[in-house]
């Protein structure tokens, strides 16, 4: 690209252009023009945010660790070296989910036993944008080891939803999600396990994507369930996602699951849907869905059509076994996964062990949540000898079934659409005595991780003022076919991303027990 | 209880018995292979350095680390599995095996379970004059764990000590399993199946199987039953045992154990046991019935691991010769006995040397003798490996024509041999210095011979009264008058010239 001639540059620049930017509906796609264009600089940009931060973090509590000092230095040399550094995202900020490791800046996967953990590495996906010459502005809160569809299992402080903040932000990338719909970031990257990208992005009113198992790096993110994680971008708009998949997508050598994808990320440009086959399965619609939400979703599925798609009515027969199916694989996985933590190497160890064992249990004892423990006991109990075949065994072939489902479906259909998440965004507080009503969270999005699908989750309006997501399926490696749709529906839709900031009250926001840092 | 093959062995005490038993035994042995890298990650797999330097995030399991598998320590399992005539399944699969531990620090190891990467082989093996075959059952690759060492006891292990350090160096080195089938039937033979497997693994080049270095391990299972019954009885298990000699005791001791046990009408647990080489006795370690549930599950890190049987056929086709081929050729082209050919042909240094020497231009029976035999013993002794050392296969192809020729006799060849040793030279300057050729002139043996003659009048007498295999009561005389130098064979000439005349 050409360097900005010098007249836009010095008629362009300076506080009053900045002012005037608003972190709450600036897609990065603009970000990136204005930068190119030299209309702002990154350390500028940087700085909307971290004043941004400033301004609402108190009430929100997205990050678990803002890193501002690193994100003006860094930012600076951006603009310094803009001729070196000039890349499709270069000085474009960022926030990470504090699942993914980050060398040299604390990584707590919410979670005590990880306290004042400092990485030897980067993640893959994290390095891909940090060699792009992203901004990182922090890392952000999440249900401790992505355990969670609320936020509310963090073992530092409960986030907000900035539309209400006496609500959940949904989760587990509840702090990214909250991040980028209080303007407190340009994007995020999150990870998805059973709907963790995509359910808190519908509860925030903003874009997000679970690209097809495989197709982003996982080394580098902490394990909750191997065969299921995926990260994924948190955007506000369907172009930004597409835009950050691009640069995060691809086969990875230190991640044996990794793939190429079989065509490169393409930036959507669709506003049509001729042709377009959209299987709505009435498995997903038959239970609890709340009925504004259910309103919303009748009314994009009408959009569809008036762009020229169609809409018929499919079955995903096994759909029901699907929930329980994954709260065997998921724990299981995570039992394992969570076993390294013993506070011999790194994180959190408990005072004045008086042996091994005493050292053991009482590190794990103290440095899990209650929801993680849960979960490694159902895990190690699922894959006792005796029971393996009866639940792990099972699950696993119901996850089969549950797949092929989903591969007889695209026989007859391009895309599957269904609401995100059945209700809106919750009252915090609301449902964490209840394990079983928090798991229903996450319904219309498990089975798609169980099949290892894309999908994205894109805001079709509100409902008593709180957002509501639709989401739409695909096959495996189909980005671009959702993305395209995605954009097309986004078009017509026109969500306004600015969220109230209200407070209706009554939700339960005691703050996690300690601070992070 | 050395018997190998039908292995009754009688029962130990009083003779009451009307039964004998026959032991059963199995074996499971782990081997770390020589890749210059782990199983799972880039660390160069060193052994003697400094602790704790070859370490990264996936082997020191830092959250978010992921395995990936180490395509040559595939291969040089695949070669192990091929030359164990085991099948390379196209589609294996790694699983956890959960339990908790220090050496441990995923607290999984990486293991393979239900899907091996090779199943259903064989190894010939050759225990006193006979070929025994034991079925292999599988053989699969892991990850070993770190090491642990206890200080500040007496013993170096883990009761007794202060505290224990762990070297995370060897933490991920990949290491192979190979599990037999019971089929072996005495703890001799058992002895011997380990050697002769070793040899087999050193001679792929997989693996140095280091003893002192544990980097070949072993389990042993053993029960017995009734002899001629082919249904197994319970078993005990002797666990990480890393030295020949051990193993075979350990199971020499643990055969009369069972025996007095079953006799009295007791039952065996199903227990691990230790071997106590001071006292020569076993002792339960531990029971089954606390054993680990290791839930084992598939690996969701790593795909299943597809092997194209084309790359399978290209590791066949460039095998290096094994052991039980070699003795088979040893024995067709150099016309050794089986005994020979075996000792020769299953060290793959030894039999090099053995080569060498016959194509230095010695006939392939006496280059076996004399490589058995001298050279043998002085490897044993100095504790060398075939082909080391300043004995050349030239240097003792030399002798050994020598003494064929008739230069030096075979008695002085020894001599010979024994200095050429010690001072470090040629089997000529030998000779030369030590006086050791062989004596052939008539003219000087004729004198020797007249002598001894006349000191033995009465044993002249009886060779002329008829007795005439006492002409080597003469040969030995003269022989010892000569230091060993004189040729048996002029020397035979001229006492019958002389005694006859």
């Amino acid at each position: 690209m050409p360097p900005p001639s010098p007249t836009s540059a010095s008629a362009c620049r300076g506080w009053a252009d900045v002012t005037a930017l608003d972190p709450l509906r600036l897609t990065a796609r603009d970000a990136k023009r204005l930068l190119v264009d030299g209309e702002i600089s990154s350390a500028e940009l940087a700085k909307v945010y971290l004043d941004q931060i400033g301004a609402v973090e108190s009430r929100v509590r997205a990050y678990i660790l803002v890193t501002a000092d690193n994100a003006a230095k860094y930012s600076t040399k951006v603009d310094r070296e803009m001729q070196a550094m000039r890349g499709p995202l270069a000085g474009l900020p960022i926030a990470v989910k504090d699942n993914m490791v980050t060398e040299g800046v604390t990584t707590t996967c919410a979670s005590k036993i990880l306290r004042n953990y400092q990485p030897v590495y980067t993640a893959t996906a994290v390095r891909q944008v940090w060699e792009d010459h992203v901004v990182m502005l922090g890392k952000t809160n999440l249900d401790e080891f992505a355990m969670g569809s609320s936020t509310e299992n963090s073992s530092y402080q409960v986030t907000a939803n900035p539309w209400d903040l006496s609500t959940v932000p949904g989760g587990s990338s509840g702090g990214s999600a909250a991040a980028v719909a209080a303007g407190e970031t340009l994007w995020a990257l999150g990870s998805d396990t059973g709907g963790s990208i995509r359910q808190p992005a519908a509860l925030c009113g903003i874009v997000g994507m679970k690209p097809t198992y495989g197709a982003v790096s996982r080394y580098g993110l902490i394990a909750f369930a191997s065969s299921l994680d995926q990260i994924g971008p948190l955007t506000r708009s369907v172009y930004d996602c597409a835009l950050l998949l691009q640069h995060i997508a691809g086969r990875d050598l230190r991640d044996s699951t990794s793939v190429e994808l079989p065509e490169p990320v393409a930036l959507p440009t669709a506003e049509r849907l001729d042709g377009l086959r959209v299987g709505v399965p009435s498995e997903y619609l038959a239970a609890g869905i709340e009925p504004g939400v259910r309103a919303r979703f009748d009314e994009t599925l009408a959009r569809v059509e008036e762009l020229g798609g169609a809409c018929v009515e499919i079955s995903l027969p096994h759909t029901e076994y699907a929930l329980p199916a994954y709260y065997i694989i998921a724990p299981a996985e995570a039992s394992a996964n969570l076993a390294r933590f013993d506070g011999v190497r790194y994180g959190y160890r408990c005072a004045d062990p008086v042996d091994l064992r005493d050292l053991y249990e009482r590190t794990r004892g103290e440095g899990f949540g209650p929801e993680v423990k849960r979960r490694i006991m159902i895990g190690t109990y699922a894959l006792s000898a005796g029971y393996y075949d009866a639940y792990y065994g099972r699950a696993q072939k119901v996850r089969t079934m549950v797949r092929r489902d989903f591969d007889r479906a695209f026989g007859d259909v391009d895309l599957i659409a269904s609401p995100t998440s059945p209700t809106v965004a919750f009252k915090a507080g609301s449902r964490t005595a209840d394990p079983l009503a928090m798991y229903v969270s996450d319904i219309c999005t498990i089975p798609v991780n169980l099949a290892g699908l894309p999908a994205i989750s894109i805001p079709c309006g509100l409902s008593d003022g709180l957002p509501v997501g639709f989401q739409l399926i695909g096959p495996a490696f189909s980005e671009n076919r959702i993305l395209s749709a995605a954009h097309a529906l986004e078009g017509t839709i026109g969500f306004d991303t600015a969220p109230a900031f209200r407070d209706s009250g009554a939700g339960d926001l005691g703050v996690g027990e300690e601070a992070a840092q | 209880m050395n018997s190998h093959r039908g292995g009754a062995v009688e029962p130990g005490t009083g003779g009451a018995s009307l039964r004998a038993w026959e032991p059963v035994i199995g074996l499971e042995m782990h081997v770390e292979l020589d890749t210059q890298t782990k199983m799972f990650c880039g660390c160069a797999v060193a052994k003697g350095d400094d602790p704790n330097t070859h370490t990264c995030p996936v082997c020191l399991a830092h959250p978010g680390a992921l395995p990936v598998v180490n395509r040559r320590a595939v291969e040089y399992a695949a070669r192990i599995a091929l030359a164990l005539h085991c099948t390379v399944q196209p589609r294996n699969i790694f699983h956890r095996k959960n339990y908790f531990y220090p050496d441990l620090p995923k607290a999984y190891q990486i293991s393979q379970y239900d899907e091996p990467l090779a199943t259903a082989g064989w190894f010939e093996y050759w225990v006193a004059g006979e070929n025994l075959r034991c079925r292999i059952n599988r053989v699969h690759m892991e990850e070993d764990a770190a090491k642990l060492i206890h200080a500040g006891g007496d013993t170096g292990r883990i009761a007794g000590s202060d505290y224990s350090m762990v070297d995370f160096n060897r933490g991920g080195t990949p290491l192979i399993e190979i599990v037999t089938e019971p089929d072996i039937p005495s703890p001799e033979a058992a002895r011997e199946f380990l050697q002769q497997l070793r040899n087999l693994v050193v001679e792929l080049g997989v693996s140095e199987c280091n003893m002192e270095e544990g980097q070949i391990r072993w389990d042993a299972n053993i029960s017995i039953r009734p002899e001629g019954s082919e249904d197994l009885g319970t078993r005990t298990e002797l666990k990480n045992m890393n030295s020949f000699r051990y193993l075979q005791q350990a199971l020499d001791a643990e055969i009369p154990r069972q025996i007095e046990i079953l006799e009295a009408g007791g039952t065996i647990d199903l227990e691990t046991l230790h071997f106590d080489p001071d006292t020569g006795t076993t002792t339960p370690l531990r029971s089954k019935e606390e054993a680990h549930d290791y839930r084992y599950f598939p690996e969701p890190d790593l795909v299943p691991l597809e092997i194209d049987p084309a790359w399978v056929e290209e590791l066949r086709a460039t095998q290096p010769e094994l052991p039980a081929a070699r003795v088979e050729r040893f024995t067709t082209v150099y016309g050794l006995s089986r005994a020979d050919a075996t000792v020769l042909g299953s060290s793959g240094a030894l039999a090099g040397f053995y080569e060498e020497v016959v194509a230095a231009g010695v006939g392939a029976k006496p280059a076996a003798n004399w490589t058995m035999g001298e050279y043998l013993a002085h490897l044993n002794a100095v504790g060398l490996e075939a082909g080391h050392g300043h004995v050349t296969a030239e240097r003792l192809a030399r002798l050994v024509k020598l003494v064929e020729e008739g230069t030096v006799s075979t008695s002085a060849g020894k001599e010979v041999f024994a200095h050429m040793i010690e001072e470090r030279d040629e089997p000529e300057a030998m000779i030369e210095k030590h006086g050791l050729g062989q004596i052939s002139d008539s003219a000087e043996l004729e004198a020797i011979v007249a002598e001894v003659v006349a000191a033995n009048p009465a044993q002249a007498e009886q060779y002329r009264g008829g007795k005439q295999q006492i002409i080597g009561f003469f040969v030995g005389q003269v022989m010892k008058a000569s230091g060993g130098r004189a040729n048996p064979k002029v020397v035979n000439d001229l006492l019958r010239r002389a005694l006859d005349a």
